[in-house]
């Protein structure tokens, strides 16, 4: 249940990015006032509207783009991004499970400023350490080539 | 899948008993690396890329990998630029975390399994470090973890070129390495790799994402955290 609905809040701040970045303009630099939302659950049982501000003029078909129902065990997740004018005018869940994961938002206008540190070297005793492998290399490049595939 | 796996155990049973358990679990990974290895010619993922027939749990992963596809337009894709099935990005992290449930259900309660960095961190306060990306035998940051999963993505080990989603610009080479901490490794996962894709904004998705934390370095060694990254800090 939390891996689809997980799977499927990262595909929606997916699409939005790469289909951003693919228009030419940068990350994060224009805000539009007509702003997409995407329909999350709360776990009330009702909905809260999260919103999501950019601006591209990208090379997009317009139209209605539905993904498959991701059905796994606990419930089925459909989403469905629409493109009008080249830009996306609305992302929608239209099927999600009863889930307590609670809304996600991405905001330029709202995101603060994160702390920032020269990185030093530490000397304490630890008993393992978190680093990159050859292997999370090769799915960024499978992934890099999908989003080639996909602009 | 070729990466070393850490598994430590705290515990009150006899050391032959907790050996044995844990050889379990080393079992388990022998198997998934013989059943999902890119690189072993018996795999189910060889197998498949010759068009032989497939256990039904390849096929419940290539399906989780299909819906992630479809659900993303192609964005998510196991497909490798030669045409071949690679899953390993989906298969570390739920690998370890099932590997995890097989110590859980055994009765332990304080343990890690950690591949290749990655790892599932059950029970309380265990001191962890993230990796110097510049220095791979020193530590940059200690952490106090409990009852959760950390990841790093990133381009130092082993010099691998990171391709460039987006055609030639070079967000991904502005920073070289992202650490997710979620409440597992399979969550944590899902998230690190395609924020660390994303470049420098890739730590704004972290932010915005409930449950995740993140600290990215850049490649000039200087690390952006997300907001409530410290009380992951041992101080």
């Amino acid at each position: 249940m939390k891996k689809f609905l997980l799977s499927a809040l990262v595909l929606i701040v997916f699409i939005i990015y790469v289909l951003h970045v693919n228009s030419g303009g940068e990350a994060g630099s224009t805000i539009t006032a007509n702003t997409p939302g995407i329909i999350v659950p709360s776990s009330a049982g009702s909905t809260t509207v999260t919103t999501v501000s950019t601006v591209y003029t990208g090379s997009y078909k317009n139209g209605t783009y539905t993904g498959s129902v991701a059905d796994a065990f606990y419930g089925n997740v459909q989403v469905q991004v629409t493109i009008s004018g080249g830009r996306i005018s609305d992302v929608q869940f239209l099927q999600y499970p009863n889930d307590r994961r609670t809304s996600q938002m991405i905001n330029s206008q709202a995101m603060p400023i994160l702390k920032q540190e020269a990185i030093q070297a530490q000397s304490a005793q630890v008993s393992g350490v978190s680093g990159a492998t050859a292997t999370s290399g090769a799915f960024i490049q499978s992934l890099g080539n999908a989003l080639q595939q996909a602009s | 899948m070729g990466m070393p796996v850490t598994i430590e155990v705290i515990g009150e049973r006899q050391e032959v008993k907790v050996k044995k358990d844990i050889e379990r679990v080393f079992e388990y990974f022998r198997s998934v690396d013989e059943k999902y290895s890119p690189f072993k010619e018996t795999s189910e993922v060889a197998k498949l890329n010759r068009g032989e027939k497939v256990s039904r749990e390849m096929t419940d992963i290539l399906k989780l990998a299909e819906d992630l596809k479809i659900s993303t337009n192609g964005y998510f894709n196991i497909k490798r630029p030669d045409g071949k099935i690679d899953p390993s990005g989906i298969v570390k992290g739920w690998a370890i975390r099932n590997a995890a449930d097989i110590l859980r259900r055994l009765g332990y309660k304080k343990f890690y399994v950690d591949a290749g960095g990655d790892a599932e961190i059950v029970g309380k306060n265990w001191k962890w470090g993230i990796r110097n990306p510049f220095n791979v035998k020193e530590i940059v940051k200690v952490l106090n973890l409990s009852n959760c999963g950390i990841v790093t993505s990133g381009t130092y080990e082993r010099g691998q070129h990171i391709y460039d989603p987006v055609g030639g610009k070079s967000e991904i080479n502005d920073i070289v390495s992202l650490t997710v901490i979620g409440p597992d490794v399979y969550n944590a996962d899902c998230f690190a790799t395609p924020a660390f894709a994303m470049g420098k904004v890739g730590i704004e998705l972290i932010e915005a994402t409930d449950g995740l934390e993140g600290y990215m370095i850049d490649k000039k060694g200087i690390a952006t955290m997300t907001s409530g990254f410290d009380k992951y800090v041992a101080t």
